[in-house]
């Protein structure tokens, strides 16, 4: 029994395995196929290979723990999966369905390993992401209807400084950074927040920039926000905050000097970072060579490597791995839990879908012909490649670890929360764009009307309808 | 536009990392000393047996009654640092073929078939190069020295024998832990083979001869030295071995009598920039072509050095050190004309059935010198055997060809030599390399030369 039981846990790795690369060709084949028809089945296999996959896992899970909690569980968040597709789909026919899928999918996979890491953390994930759902499915309509939102820099701006100052003052400290604010009970990372915020600050004070003077006020409240990160010991957002400024400021002047010189900037100061504080240098060292202090410093890096080596290619599969023995598995190195017991191969697909989201999220950007949405669209997508950039590299050492989460399938309820409401703002941005589409659609058809009749000479129209 | 183009890299390049982890980085992460990850699947696997290829058992666990695993190590000491220990974190082979040994190729249905009754599955085996009548003929010949030796075959690479001294019992690892680590006089748990640094002494003209004759390649043979039994220069003064004055001599003589003065005297002539790139062509300052945890190597001269460094460098005394390992892939390289090959350890890996799971083919690392400076060195060591400090092993039945060092230390006040020997038997056709080192033993021919002997004997006459 128990042998026959195993044969089946290890085909089960092996199809969700399939299951994810079939996922992830179809998020790229959709950029090729044109029509609609050709599209939508595209997508409705991305669909089922995801509850597949998320049918399989829980299975396996179920088999290891034989905890009928987690049946229920998955029923579920198979709900949950179903309605926010559903919903999305008929309440926004406009809307991305590649995104959506996405969402869904990295959804998916990150309480897939939650709920394997710890039963108790995936219930309150859960919980957060049926919230922030629903927070998701308004913002497009917030963005659609409310104009007044693109004309708000300052506030932004305010609100920005503002919060990220009380973090620095009132908040507890995590791991060496202080991160958090506590508010009745709840606990959340505002600079998670202030990412979104920051990027209309930006959008906003870029897009009235006409002037070097303009750039230079812009120039300087960005780097507010950074050197108060900094100072908190958020070194992964001040990272964040500063290059998504630096590609916003690139996009929107389309000069490549002020970007070099923002580069050069940001090098002395890595440089005189490096000097300064103790922390960055023992990041850094850590980086260089992760065992030579492997029983204090070292230790995470060092577990978290171990954990990729360990699952290889295939991974061991769920539960025969100890991806609990990395510090901070659930926040930080989610991504080598992933390698440990979903398998290299897998892990890659991950990296592969975070890309289509931000090929997306840059394709809709450049669509669009309103300034301040267009540079909101880059800059959402710089800060979520950014952030996927830090937190894979980090895990694998590829540079050093900075600690920041992989955006909706790490542990965190604030990551979650404030990437769905940043893939709903983009969604709200495709719309938007999609509505201009339609617009131009009726201006064309209403000038080709006015041009196939011009002062009506009778007689001619009947001639016009026979082109049409 | 420029920005997409930027971060679709960075991802790219993170897959293409991931790939790059899992096919070449993942072995040595497994076989890190600090990762018990492998232990995990050891409770439903049984660590595979560690054996010789004419069949001799290393290593071997078995399972009591309540499901504890025991390693026993037959040979006791004799092996000690080779194989290692699986106990108190892992060393030798044992760390290095962790994941082979804790993995398991049987057949699916014996798979099946041993978890339906509730038995672990048997691990790989794996069978190793050692040659164990060697390794004991080695380990005694060694005797009390602290020290190393290290047999290999010089055209495949095959690790035949590697004592390290003093040693452990890895079967009592676990009870004699706390006193071993706190020893620091002994460190019985290093691998004095790999990882110790010694001073090369005469072994290291080898190299100085060959960096030598690479820049003087017409007039190399012209050389001619009168040695006095000393030379000064500034104020170092290199003087021969217990006063020996040599008088006029061509470089192979002054090879063969390990002539400290003539050597001081090339070394004062070359480049040092020029030496230096030999030693690193010879892998001075980099990592040796194994997977083994090993120390690298160190040369610190160059052209900018002091006479007196360009004098003790020649000789092999100065900033140089080098593992007994490093010196017997030297030899090597003269021995197998000028190519290395890469040293190893594991011939196969098998089932537990028998069944071949994967193979070791010698490899080539890369041609070090030409067949004509092979030869020409050949020569030289030849004559260190026939008419020179390695004379012991004329007329043992067999040819040889070797250098032997007497490599002066001074660590913490006390000074001491240690005796030093490398070589290769039947020197038309070379079968095995030999390198020996034992501390404090005197002179390279009072100690080291009748170990290496002793090890020859045992190779051709058992």
């Amino acid at each position: 029994m128990t042998g026959l039981m195993n044969l089946g846990m290890q085909a089960a790795k092996y199809l969700m395995i399939i299951m994810m690369v079939i996922y992830t060709v179809q998020s790229y084949t959709v950029f090729r196929r044109t029509s609609v028809r050709a599209k939508q089945y595209v997508f409705l296999r991305q669909n089922v290979s995801m509850f597949l996959l998320h049918f399989l896992a829980f299975t396996v899970m179920f088999l290891k723990t034989m905890d009928l909690q987690l049946l229920i569980f998955y029923g579920a968040q198979a709900i949950y999966l179903g309605f926010t597709l559903v919903l999305f789909c008929n309440l926004y026919p406009k809307a991305s369905r590649l995104l959506i899928n996405n969402m869904c999918m990295l959804l998916t996979i990150g309480m897939i390993m939650i709920t394997r890491l710890s039963y108790d953390w995936s219930i309150r994930q859960f919980k957060i992401m049926i919230a922030g759902t629903v927070l998701a499915l308004v913002i497009p309509v917030i963005i659609r209807k409310i104009m007044v939102i693109t004309r708000m820099a300052w506030a932004y701006t305010f609100v920005g400084i503002g919060l990220l100052a009380l973090v620095l003052v009132a908040a507890s400290v995590t791991n060496g950074a202080k991160l958090s604010l506590s508010i009745g009970g709840f606990s959340f990372q505002p600079s998670e927040f202030v990412k979104i915020i920051f990027v209309f600050a930006v959008a906003g004070l870029l897009t009235e920039a006409r002037n070097f003077k303009r750039i230079v006020i812009a120039t300087g409240l960005a780097a507010v926000h950074v050197l108060i990160l900094v100072v908190s010991r958020d070194l992964g957002s001040a990272l964040i905050f500063f290059i998504t400024y630096l590609v916003m400021l690139f996009v929107s002047t389309r000069n490549p000097f002020l970007v070099l010189a923002g580069l050069l900037a940001g090098c002395v100061a890595a440089v005189a970072a490096y000097f300064l504080f103790s922390h960055v240098r023992v990041r850094v060292q850590v980086w260089l060579d992760p065992f030579a202090d492997y029983a204090n410093t070292g230790y995470q890096i060092s577990q978290s490597l171990f954990a990729i080596a360990a699952g290889g290619w295939l991974g061991t599969g769920l539960y025969n791995g100890s991806p609990t023995a990395i510090p901070y598995v659930a926040q930080d190195c989610m991504f080598s839990a992933i390698c440990e017991e979903l398998g290299g191969i897998f892990a890659i697909c991950l990296i592969l879908v975070c890309m289509s989201c931000f090929i997306m999220f840059i394709n809709i950007s450049m669509k669009l012909t309103n300034r301040f949405y267009r540079l909101v669209a880059l800059g959402l997508g710089t800060t979520y490649a950014v952030q996927v950039f830090l937190t894979i590299g980090g895990a694998t050492k590829l540079i050093p670890l900075t600690g920041v989460t992989l955006p909706l399938v790490s542990y965190g309820g604030s990551s979650v929360l404030s990437t769905l409401i940043l893939f709903a703002i983009v969604q709200g941005l495709y719309m938007l764009r999609r509505d201009e589409e339609e617009q131009d659609e009726e201006e064309r058809r209403k000038e080709l009307r006015q041009y196939q009749n011009p002062g009506n000479p009778p007689g001619f129209g009947e001639a016009g309808d026979q082109y049409r | 536009m420029i920005v997409t183009y930027v971060f679709v890299f960075l991802f790219l390049l993170m897959a293409g990392y991931m790939i790059w982890l899992n096919a070449a980085e993942r072995k040595e992460l497994q076989a890190n000393v600090n990762n018990t990850k492998q232990d995990s699947t050891s409770e439903n696997v049984i660590r595979g047996s560690i054996v010789t290829e004419d069949g001799t058992t290393l290593a071997s666990t078995s399972v009591s009654e309540d499901g504890t695993q025991i390693r026993y190590y037959p040979y006791e000491n004799v092996f000690a640092h080779v194989v290692g220990y699986a106990s108190n974190g892992k060393s030798g082979l044992e760390a290095y073929a962790n994941s082979q040994l804790l993995s398991s190729h049987i057949s699916l249905v014996d798979q099946l078939r041993s978890e339906e009754k509730g038995e672990k599955v048997q691990g790989d085996t794996v069978v190793v190069t050692l040659d164990p009548a060697l390794q004991q003929a080695a380990y005694y010949a060694l005797g009390s020295y602290k020290g190393a030796v290290v047999v290999m075959e010089p055209d495949s690479g095959k690790i035949l024998a590697m004592i390290s001294k003093p040693d452990f019992n890895p079967n009592t690892i676990s009870q004699d832990w706390d006193s071993m680590v706190t020893d620091e006089t002994n460190s019985a748990l290093l691998n004095r083979a790999t990882q110790g640094l010694y001073p090369p002494g005469s072994t290291f003209k080898i190299l100085t001869s060959l960096s030598y004759i690479r820049e003087n390649p017409d007039t190399y043979s012209q050389f001619s030295f009168n040695c006095q039994g000393s030379l000064s220069r500034e104020d170092v003064t290199i003087t021969c071995y217990n006063g020996e004055v040599h008088g006029q001599e061509d470089l192979k003589a002054s090879f063969a009598h390990s002539c400290n003065t003539a050597f001081a005297q090339i070394g004062l002539d070359m480049d040092g920039d020029d030496f230096r790139e030999t030693a690193e062509d010879f892998l001075f300052n980099t990592s040796l072509p194994t997977d083994l945890q090993h120390s690298e190597s160190v040369f610190e001269l160059d052209g900018n050095s002091s006479y007196g460094e360009q004098m003790t460098t020649a000789i092999g005394q100065g900033d140089t050190l080098v593992t007994p390992l490093h010196m017997a892939l030297i030899a090597s390289t003269v021995a197998n004309g000028g190519i290395l090959m890469k040293p190893y350890y594991i011939a196969r890996v098998e089932t537990a059935q028998g069944e071949l799971v994967s193979e070791t083919d010698p490899s080539a690392y890369g041609e070090l010198m030409s067949v004509e400076e092979a030869e020409i060195l050949t020569g030289f060591m030849e004559e260190t055997v026939n008419g020179g400090t390695a004379s012991a092993l004329l007329g043992a039945g067999y040819t040889a060809a070797g250098k032997t060092g007497s490599a002066e230390y001074e660590t913490g006040g006390t000074t001491g030599t240690h005796s030093w020997f490398v070589g290769f038997s039947n020197v038309e056709d070379p079968d095995i390399v030999v390198a020996v080192i034992a501390e404090d033993g005197g002179t390279g021919s009072q100690t080291a030369v009748p170990i290496a002997k002793a090890i020859f004997d045992a190779y051709y006459y058992g």
